[in-house]
Order: C-alpha cells, then sequence, then structure tokens
C-alpha cells in the first residue's frame, strides 16, 4: 500500500505534461473564479439583511436536503448494485440496465409530474376524497412539495450515480478477495460489510459526492417546490435584490459545503488505497437467492424503478398521446439532433481531458496536480446559471479586449468569436460536468495496481501506450461510465444550455423546460419523453458493455 | 480521430449557419419560444426580414448583453416584467425607441418617459374567490387580504417568483414601506399553506378546498378555463371566480411584457419595424386570443373570455416604479417570512 513513484526517463512530450494539466484546470477553473472574485466586491446592507432574516432557514434546509439525499442515493444504490452484481434471482438481467433509467430523468421533470399526480388538487387526492366524502384536514396525506419531497425527487433521479459506480466496482473487483473472505469464514453478508463495500469504497463515495453536488446545483426543484437553499437564495439575491457581492457569498458558503464534503472524506480515507489486491480473475460467484429472499431481492430493485422511472413515465406518456401530434414538428427533430451532438461531443472532450489529467496524477504524482484537479472538480456543485455568467463574463472581456485592439491596430473588426458561439456552451458544460469524468475515471484507475504500471514500464512501454493498452481495457467499464453520465447530464443540463446557446438554437430540454415552467405539462410531455428515448440508448450499450467488461472474462 | 473530425465540422457548420445576411433583427426574448416565435414567422413572411431568436430569463439575457458590451448581436431585449426593462436602462444598454407610430399607440404609464422601453401586453395580478364558500362582497382589495378574516383562507405563490414581487412594489409605491410590511406581515399569517407551485397550483388548491382564495395572474385562469383537454384543470378553474380589486381606488395591479432596443443595434431600422408590428392590431389580438393577455393598443378590444369579462380599472403606476422597488420589495417579504 506504500505510495511508489515511477519516475522513469521522462520524454520531452511528458516533461510538458505537468504545465498542460495545471494550464488546463486553470482555464476550466476560471468561471468558477470569476464568481469568486465578486465576493472582493462590497456588498453593503444585503448581505446583513439576509444573515437576519433568510440565511439559518437556507443553511438548515441544504443540511437536510443533503442528508437526505444522501441516505436515500446510497441505500437504494448500493443495494441494487450488490444484489444485480452478486446474487442470482429472477428478473436480475432485466433490472441491471433498468435500474439505470431514473437517470435519464431531469429532476425538475419528475418533480412536476409527482406535483401533477399526487397535489391535493391532483387525481389520486381528488379521488380519494370522491370515496370518502372527506374534505382539506379531514385525512393525512404527505406533501409532495416539501422538504420530504424534494429529497424523494432527487434521491429517486440520482441514485444512478452511485449504482452505476458501485456496480462497476463491484464487478471490477477480482473475485479472489472475496473467496479469501469467504474461506476465512465471512458469511455472504459479513464478505460484503468487510470486505466488498470497502473496496467499492472510492466508487460508492464517487457516486455519493456526484448525487450531493448535483443537490446543491438543483434550482428547478426545490424552486418548484418553494424550499429556501442556498441555491434559490443565491438567485434571488443576484436577481430579485440586485446584489452579486452577497450572492457571491452565498456561493461561496455553497462551495464550502462542497470542500469540507471532500475533506472529510479525504481524512477518513486517509492514505489507505484501494487497489485490485490480485489479477487474477474467475467467474464471479454468485449468490443463489430463491423463495422470500429472491422475492426481497426483486421488491427491493423494482421499488427505484417504478417510482424513479415507470411511473412518472407512464404518466408522461398518458399525457404525450394527448399532445405529440400538435408537439412534433419540423422543428422538433432538429432539437433531437442538437441534443444529441451537443451530448456526444461533450462527453468525449469531457472524458479525454479527465484521462489527461487523472492519468498525468498517477504518473506525475504530483501534489500540485491533484490539487488543481479537485479544484476543478469543484464546477459540478455550482448552478448552472451561476456556471454560464461566469462564463460569459470572461470570455465577452476576452472578444472584447480582441475586438478592440484588432480596430485600433487593423482596423479589422472581430466582434465576439467565442461568446454566444457553441464553444461557449460546451466550455460551460465541461466546466459543470468534468468532475463526472473525472470522478468515475479515477475511481476505475485507483483500482489497478501501481505495480502494473512499473511491470509495463520495464518492459520499455510508454506511458500513452501503457494507458491505452494496460489501464484502458482493465478500465473500460469506468470509462464507458463516465462518458453515459456526461452525455446524459449534458441532455438535461438547462440553464446553461438556454442563457449561452447561439441564436435559434434549441435542446430537448429547453423545449420541454420552456412548457413546464410555464405550467404547460402536458404539452411538454413529448420532449421530455424524447430526452429519455435519447438517453435509453447509451444506458442500453452501457450496461452491454458493463456485462461484458470484466477483466479475465 | 473520425470522431473529432465530426466534432470540427459540427462546429464549423453551426458557426457559418450563424454568418450575417442582409435583412434581420436579433431577438433576445424572456417570452418562451411558443409565445413569441409564430409572431415572428409572421412578421418575416410580411417583410421578408429574418428573425433570430433566444428564449431565456430576462435576468440571463441581460447580464449576457451587459457583458457583450458594444459587440452585443442583440438588437432588441423581450422581457415579461417590466422591472427587468427598467433594469436594462439602468444599465445603459438601451437606446430611445424613435418612432411616431409606437408613441402614439402606446399610452404614456406604458412605456418609460424617455421611450427607452415600451410595453407590448399587460397581465392583470388579481384575486380569485370560490363562490360556494367566499361572499365576494367581502372582497374588495388587495390590502384587504390582510384582514383577520381571510386566516388560513388565502393560496399565493412564493416570493422568488417575480410578478409578487412586482405586487408589492406597487404596494410599497402606493402605500409605503411600513404599511406594506404590516400588510405582508399580515397576509402571511392568512396564507392557508406554505407558498409552493405556480400560478395555476394556487387556483387549483382553492377549488380543492385547501384555500378559498388564491391570488394569480388572469392568463393563467384563462388558459385552465379554454384547454378543456385537460379536463381536471377545466372543472378547477370552473369553480372559481375572477374578482377585480381595487377598482374604487387605484386599480388592479398591472405588469406587462415589454421591449427595448439596444444601444448598439446594428438593425435599427428593423429592429423598431418589428415592434412596429408587435403593436399593430392583428399582433395585439394574438396576444389575447392565444395567451389571453391583454392589448396596449388601445384600439384593440380584447375579444372573447377576455371581453366577457369586461372592463376594469387598471392600476397607472408608471412601471419604472416597480423596477426602483423591486429590492425594497424582496426585503419586504424576507422579512415578513413570506418563502
Amino acid at each position: 500500500m506504500a505510495k511508489s513513484k515511477i519516475r522513469s526517463p521522462v520524454s520531452r512530450l511528458e516533461g510538458l505534461w505537468q504545465p498542460g494539466i495545471l494550464l488546463t484546470a486553470l482555464v476550466f477553473s476560471i468561471p468558477v473564479l470569476t464568481i469568486a472574485s465578486f465576493l472582493l466586491y462590497p456588498s453593503g446592507d444585503i448581505w446583513q439583511h439576509l444573515v437576519d432574516t433568510v440565511l439559518a432557514d437556507y443553511l438548515l434546509n441544504s443540511v437536510l436536503l443533503m442528508t437526505g439525499v444522501g441516505l436515500g442515493t446510497f441505500s437504494m444504490g448500493v443495494t441494487c448494485a450488490w444484489l444485480t452484481s452478486l446474487c442470482q434471482f429472477p428478473g436480475k438481467k432485466f433490472f441491471i440496465w433498468t435500474l439505470l433509467l431514473p437517470l435519464a430523468m431531469p429532476a425538475y421533470i419528475i418533480a412536476y409530474t409527482y406535483t401533477g399526480m399526487f397535489d391535493f388538487a391532483g387525481p389520486v387526492q381528488t379521488q380519494i376524497r370522491d370515496w370518502t366524502g372527506w374534505e382539506y384536514g379531514d385525512y393525512f396525506f404527505p406533501e409532495v412539495r416539501s422538504l420530504g419531497g424534494a429529497i424523494a425527487m432527487l434521491s429517486l433521479v440520482l441514485y444512478p450515480y452511485v449504482y452505476l459506480l458501485a456496480r462497476a466496482a463491484f464487478i471490477e473487483q477480482s473475485v479472489c478477495v472475496i473467496e479469501v473472505s469467504r474461506t476465512l469464514g465471512c458469511s455472504v453478508w459479513a464478505s460484503f460489510y468487510r470486505v466488498a463495500l470497502p473496496l467499492a469504497r472510492p466508487a460508492i463515495v464517487a457516486g455519493l459526492s456526484l448525487a450531493l453536488m448535483e443537490t446543491l446545483a438543483d434550482y428547478g426543484t426545490v424552486s418548484y417546490f418553494g424550499i429556501g437553499v442556498f441555491t434559490t437564495g443565491i438567485f434571488r439575491t443576484w436577481f430579485g435584490l440586485g446584489d452579486s457581492a452577497a450572492a457571491a457569498k452565498l456561493a461561496a458558503i455553497l462551495l464550502l459545503f462542497v470542500f469540507s464534503l471532500v475533506v472529510i472524506e479525504r481524512w477518513s480515507r486517509q492514505r489507505a488505497q484501494y487497489h485490485h489486491t490480485t489479477n487474477r480473475y474467475s467467474q464471479l460467484p454468485v449468490y443463489r437467492l430463491t423463495g422470500a429472499r429472491a422475492l426481497i431481492a426483486c421488491v427491493a430493485c423494482a421499488l427505484p424503478l417504478i417510482f424513479g422511472f415507470i411511473l412518472p413515465a407512464f404518466q408522461l406518456s398518458l399525457w404525450a398521446i394527448d399532445t405529440y401530434a400538435v408537439m412534433i414538428d419540423s422543428s422538433f427533430f432538429k432539437l433531437v439532433l442538437h441534443t444529441i451532438l451537443l451530448g456526444v461531443s461533450t462527453a468525449l472532450l469531457a472524458v479525454l481531458l479527465a484521462l489527461f489529467m487523472v492519468y498525468g496524477r498517477r504518473v506525475l504524482a504530483s501534489k500540485l496536480v491533484f490539487a488543481s484537479i479537485r479544484v476543478v472538480a469543484i464546477g459540478y456543485a455550482v448552478p448552472g446559471t451561476i456556471i454560464a455568467v461566469g462564463v460569459i463574463i470572461p470570455l465577452t472581456w476576452f472578444d472584447n479586449t480582441l475586438d478592440s485592439y484588432m480596430r485600433e491596430h487593423f482596423d479589422v473588426s472581430t466582434g465576439l468569436l467565442l461568446s454566444g458561439s457553441l464553444f461557449a456552451l460546451m466550455f460551460a458544460y465541461l466546466v459543470r460536468f468534468l468532475a463526472v469524468s473525472i470522478q468515475s475515471v479515477e475511481s476505475g484507475l485507483v483500482k489497478i495496481k501501481l505495480s502494473m504500471d512499473e511491470a509495463a514500464r520495464s518492459l520499455g512501454r510508454k506511458s500513452a501506450d501503457i494507458l491505452f493498452n494496460v489501464h484502458l481495457p482493465l478500465m473500460k467499464g469506468s470509462v464507458l461510465t463516465a462518458l453515459l453520465i456526461v452525455f446524459v447530464d449534458v441532455m438535461k443540463e438547462l440553464p446553461a444550455t438556454l442563457i449561452l446557446r447561439p441564436f435559434n438554437f434549441n435542446t430537448l430540454a429547453v423545449r420541454a423546460f420552456e412548457l413546464a415552467s410555464d405550467e404547460r405539462l402536458a404539452d411538454s410531455s413529448t420532449a421530455a419523453l424524447m430526452i429519455v428515448v435519447v438517453g435509453l440508448l447509451p444506458v442500453i450499450l452501457l450496461s452491454k458493455s458493463i456485462a461484458s467488461s470484466r477483466a479475465g472474462s | 480521430m473520425h470522431k473529432i473530425c465530426g466534432l470540427a465540422v459540427f462546429l464549423l457548420s453551426v458557426s457559418l449557419s450563424t454568418g450575417v445576411p442582409a435583412a434581420e433583427v436579433n431577438i433576445y426574448s424572456a417570452r418562451k419560444e411558443n409565445l413569441i416565435k409564430p409572431l415572428l414567422d409572421q412578421f418575416s413572411a410580411q417583410t421578408g426580414i429574418k428573425t433570430n431568436l433566444i428564449t431565456a430569463s430576462a435576468d440571463k439575457l441581460l447580464t449576457r448583453m451587459i457583458n457583450e458590451g458594444q459587440n452585443t448581436p442583440a438588437d432588441i431585449l423581450i422581457t415579461v416584467d417590466a422591472g427587468r426593462l427598467y433594469r436594462a436602462m439602468e444599465a445603459d444598454i438601451f437606446q430611445p425607441i424613435e418612432s411616431e407610430k409606437i408613441e402614439a399607440i402606446v399610452p404614456a404609464h406604458l412605456r418609460d418617459p424617455d421611450n427607452y422601453w415600451i410595453a407590448l401586453s399587460k397581465r392583470a395580478r388579481v384575486i380569485f374567490y370560490a363562490p360556494d364558500r367566499v361572499d365576494p362582497n367581502a372582497l374588495s382589495s388587495y390590502e384587504n387580504l390582510a384582514d383577520p378574516q381571510w386566516k388560513k383562507r388565502i393560496c399565493i405563490r412564493g416570493s422568488g417568483n417575480i410578478y409578487n414581487q412586482s405586487l408589492v412594489a406597487s404596494m410599497i409605491a402606493a402605500n409605503g414601506k411600513q404599511a406594506t410590511q404590516e400588510w405582508a406581515q399580515a397576509l402571511v399569517d392568512n396564507m392557508a399553506r406554505p407558498p409552493m407551485g405556480g400560478d395555476r397550483d394556487q387556483i387549483k388548491a382553492a377549488a380543492a378546498g385547501q384555500c378559498d382564495i388564491a391570488v394569480a395572474n388572469t392568463y393563467y385562469y384563462a388558459k385552465m378555463l379554454e384547454n378543456k383537454k385537460d379536463q381536471a384543470q377545466y372543472q378547477a378553474a370552473k369553480k372559481m371566480a375572477i374578482f377585480w380589486p381595487n377598482q374604487a381606488g387605484r386599480g388592479a395591479h398591472v405588469n406587462i411584457s415589454g421591449a427595448g432596443i439596444s444601444k448598439y443595434s446594428r438593425n435599427r431600422e428593423n429592429a423598431i419595424k418589428l415592434l412596429e408590428f408587435l403593436l399593430s392590431p392583428e399582433a395585439q389580438d394574438w396576444y389575447a386570443s392565444v395567451n389571453y393577455e391583454y392589448p396596449v393598443n388601445p384600439e384593440v378590444k380584447p375579444s372573447g373570455l377576455l371581453g366577457s369579462w369586461g372592463a376594469f380599472k387598471a392600476d397607472t403606476l408608471n412601471l419604472s416604479k416597480l423596477g426602483e422597488l423591486n429590492a425594497e420589495a424582496v426585503k419586504t417579504m424576507d422579512r415578513a417570512g413570506w418563502k
């Protein structure tokens, strides 16, 4: 477990690696730093006003929301991952990939849908009242639009992050350690708690932190439910009160949350590292579940699927049947095309950049590189709108500065080169979602023992060579996971897309949101369903290849 | 490698397709696409001027325009409230709209004194009540909603919403800070539930009996009534009745959707033509019949459902005030514990 540096003769290209990573990290940190720089502006009495009135509420609600979503995603994600990777029960093959489906549901869509169904004025409660003759106040029914409701909504669509990464980890685990633990007298559950779970910890933590960062950045759900958390507070302060400095202070507190999460995790993990302890693979042992146990496993997997996907998708389909004829026109297919192209290109870029940085950290073993990667990953917890503003300011500054320089010296106007183009949009996506690809690539890479690198190097292989011929085949699942999550995230992304896109350029999420936020739920259902359908394809591809990606099988 | 080439081609093709043809006008719009695009298409068909559109919330479009500075491609900024137009003018990104035609159409209180912005349509925020539980004679004004008789009987959405912010701003303009603070406090006590959901949700909750009074914009109510496909919403709306507040005083609170022309517009003439078109009787009639907003052009009389509600007295407070008092309104609501 000792940390070993690999410093074989470094080629000239590799010498540029560290500066390259640092530069990349700097470029992608610019938006967050821009926002942070607002802290330097005086915020006057607005900050005091916030402290006096709403800050305590924001703090409490954010902590409760994160705790709830953390527990929810952990229990659903890890349970399902364990059951579908190491147990055998009826329907397992079906659950393996369908459990990923809620990933394709934007949180605000599921929130609108559940509210439509279970609200006081919705069909379910109205039916109950019709049957029983009860009126308001005569009976108890959980309120959808509450803190508990928000926790449920976000947990239901975010647990796939934990599930995906945990499952990839369980599958990539060498079977030997599990077998050894069994021969040493561990029961099935003991070997899960004492061996498999701790070994999968980096992956589970990576999944959890993605879910929690997404929770912190969520705006659509919490604002629709009327819950005062940091995101809603930032928006009110910035736009309602017109005070960007006080808003940045709120954002800074939000980032503090993220930092403390990261630090706590690192501290508790301390210096332990999690490698495959052996490279021997054989068929995964499968615990056959029968009778009541099989039933329980089935139900445990079915619940997140039903509530996270089937029920809302069913409601959306009902609406879509009514409205699709009007909603699908020639422009609709353009939306689909735009959405896919943006998703695919961003996902590829995000994974390439992640490999470049994470692998660099492994080879160079530099603290500076390590820190810079952590800084880049913060973007994920920052709400899309804030990132968008952080992108607009430096890009337009660059464009305008270049423009006036060119006018002065060459009498040519270059206009807005970068801002207002797809470049700006993809840049913002990368700022937000690099964390996703970094987390999953990292969780795949740390499991590969450094001795593998050393062996390859002693055979004269170069770093890039080792990455592509040794590491990538071993961490195919993690890389594909990264591609999928970024793709789906980009597809669902809304606030940054809205504000940064070029003229006449729409995506499915924009269409779905515009209609939904206009309280036209039924009309938005066609676009929302299409997001799910487009998301299905990579989900299926991914699950197929995860199933077949086990080394040694 | 192929993928990277593909990406490059994709980026290139998009950047080329945003090149500059001869006659066009670029619009940043806070009106949603489906509530502006049909009019733009009609405009293009009539004039041959191409329209390019980006929709997003006004705050963000404003941020984008301010930062783009003199290179901004935007010719027109359309918002759905007066506060943001005022903010844009304060940020010095508008120029006066020079058109006698427009000046003749738009009433003075619905535009900036120096014509930096104008209204395109009006939106009234009014009271809805359940006739089986509320005697309309007990209703009178927004101020009256603070009366203890409405304890736990009122539904209204959250304070983050701009329509509520504008309503409170208009009350500060009418009654002053202190009185409005007390009013907000009492209103919060009268709420039947913590604020949640959108305007339609308030009407639905009142129809279902969770509260007796809802505050909402009229066009949401109209859309619920006119879309019979959604039977649940239709039935809910039918159970409610509309009440025009403050008719004995300053009139019902009205906000607008409106527009201004960018200070750095490169297609100024086309932009003015577009605004003139949006104020023309046919476009004004479209607002009324499709989105149930009240026309700004006094020559256009609302027909159909809006017509059946009859005329009402609207607050003629100059809408710049809503922008000036917005931050004060948010603070007032924060202090009152209005979520």
